[in-house]
């Protein structure tokens, strides 16, 4: 919990006349003293929907360090991609309406923050924000609960390309990197040379996939490897249509084949109609040139006859 | 065009008696205006290009001015003799420029001199907002 942050400026008709300009509010008890005076308010009031207004830290900027407790989850939200932001519950609760010279502090807790959750958005975290606000003699005038989801934005269209362009005369982006290790780096650098490489043990010869540090037979670290025939079955596949991601084409084949060396990896399987595709089918090892840096294995059926 | 009319007596109204509807053209201004309004300077409320950016197709209506114009529908309504005690909304698709937002309301509820007034909002997308909101009433 953070301690209570004063609002800049104590409850005013400008800031409240800005507002209900703004929203085409014409009910005179913000605005008219006369009318306030008659109605059951007896003086001018903010709007009570204005609420957190008050509290906005506007363009003020932020304090250097030793920020609130929501600063630094906004901070470490940020940090691992979850960018961009959007409200989606506000609860408010009024105590009293606001009079003109009240001035408001707000006291945040936040009350939760989701696991990463799956939404239209993209990935991301909903966090759950409540606000305490008081007046000058530290009277509670309202609360709110306030949850948004902190959420990873899918890559726009062409981004880094500059410029808005026409429909379709963008760079496709390029497929995704492989994360590369020590373990698996051989791999991919087989396959920009055209060969289908599979770790082997070197104490006990047996193979494995995906690549690893230590035999799981023989808990050995030592490992080499061999270049496989290339040939195999579909041990089992999936056809991807959605979500989809600009590099891929669609619908995507992903295959997990079984090589005659008797490893399994995964893989795209092209050259076949997704429908025609079934578990045992033979297919043969190739290579694709994505771009100047990646050169990946897929897989295509074996030519019949 | 809607006006604030007067208040209606809690003993009169009804539940499930409709509000009159309000239409909101959602103009550019009036999406910069009430994000201004409300202090707001996040860049996807102003700034269409880093709106883009950051996965959405424009500019959107931020939160607050949502709760502006929820209140609004039911104050222009509920006439100046109302007091609101709660605004609980819920936020669906976003409020893009260049389309309305028509919000309706009923009467669901009558609790000691306060009625609850379901809300919604809904744009050429779907539901911008739904929500209750709890409105004290004079007698």
């Amino acid at each position: 919990m953070g301690p209570p942050e004063p609002a800049p400026d104590p409850v005013n008709q400008a800031m409240i006349r800005h507002w209900v300009e703004a929203v085409g509010d014409r009910n005179p008890v913000y605005v008219d003293a006369e009318a306030a005076a008659a109605s059951v308010h007896g003086q001018v009031v903010a709007p009570p929907v204005m609420l957190q207004a008050w509290a906005m830290r506007g363009l003020r900027p932020r304090p250097p360090a030793g920020g609130t407790a929501q600063d630094e989850l906004m901070a470490l939200l940020d940090e691992a991609g979850f960018t961009s932001v959007v409200a989606t519950n506000c609860e408010q609760d009024y105590d009293r309406y606001l009079h003109i010279g009240d001035h408001l502090s707000a006291a945040a807790v936040i009350e939760s923050v989701s696991d990463e959750k799956g939404t239209a958005l993209g990935p991301g975290h909903f966090v759950t924000t409540r606000i305490t606000y008081t007046d000058q003699h530290g009277e509670r005038v309202a609360s709110m609960l306030f949850r948004i989801l902190k959420f990873r934005p899918p890559q726009p269209a062409g981004a880094g390309s500059g410029g808005k362009g026409e429909e379709g005369a963008q760079p496709r982006p390029r497929r995704p990197r492989p994360a590369l290790t020590q373990d698996n780096a051989f791999f991919f650098e087989g396959a920009h040379q055209g060969r289908l490489l599979i770790q082997r043990c070197a104490s006990c010869l047996r193979l494995r996939h995906p690549p690893r540090p230590m035999c799981p037979h023989c808990r050995s670290l030592e490992w080499d490897t061999v270049e496989a025939g290339g040939r195999g079955s579909v041990y089992s596949y999936v056809i991807n249509h959605h979500p989809q991601v600009p590099a891929f084409d669609y619908p995507l084949v992903i295959a997990l084949v079984e090589l005659e060396e008797g490893t399994r990896l995964v893989s795209d399987l092209v050259g076949v109609d997704p429908g025609e595709v079934q578990v045992g089918m033979a297919v043969e090892v190739d290579f694709v040139a994505f771009d100047d840096e990646l050169t990946l294995p897929v897989f295509r059926p074996v030519a019949a006859g | 065009m809607s006006t604030v009319t007067g208040t209606p007596s809690y003993d009169r109204v009804q539940v499930g008696q409709e509000l009159p509807e309000l239409t909101v053209p959602l103009t550019r201004t009036l999406i910069v205006a009430t994000a201004i309004a409300s202090r707001d300077y996040q860049d996807v409320h102003h700034d269409p290009e880093l709106a883009r950016e950051r996965g959405s197709k424009d500019i959107f209506m931020n939160i607050l001015s949502t709760n502006g114009f929820v209140g609004r529908f039911v104050t222009d309504w509920a006439g100046p003799d109302a007091v609101l005690k709660r605004v609980a909304i819920r936020l669906g698709v976003p409020n893009y420029p260049g389309d309305s937002m028509r919000l309706t309301g009923v009467v669901r509820a009558k609790v000691d001199g306060a009625v609850e007034v379901e809300v919604r909002g809904a744009n050429s997308l779907g539901d911008h907002v739904s929500g209750t909101v709890t409105v004290a009433l004079p007698r």
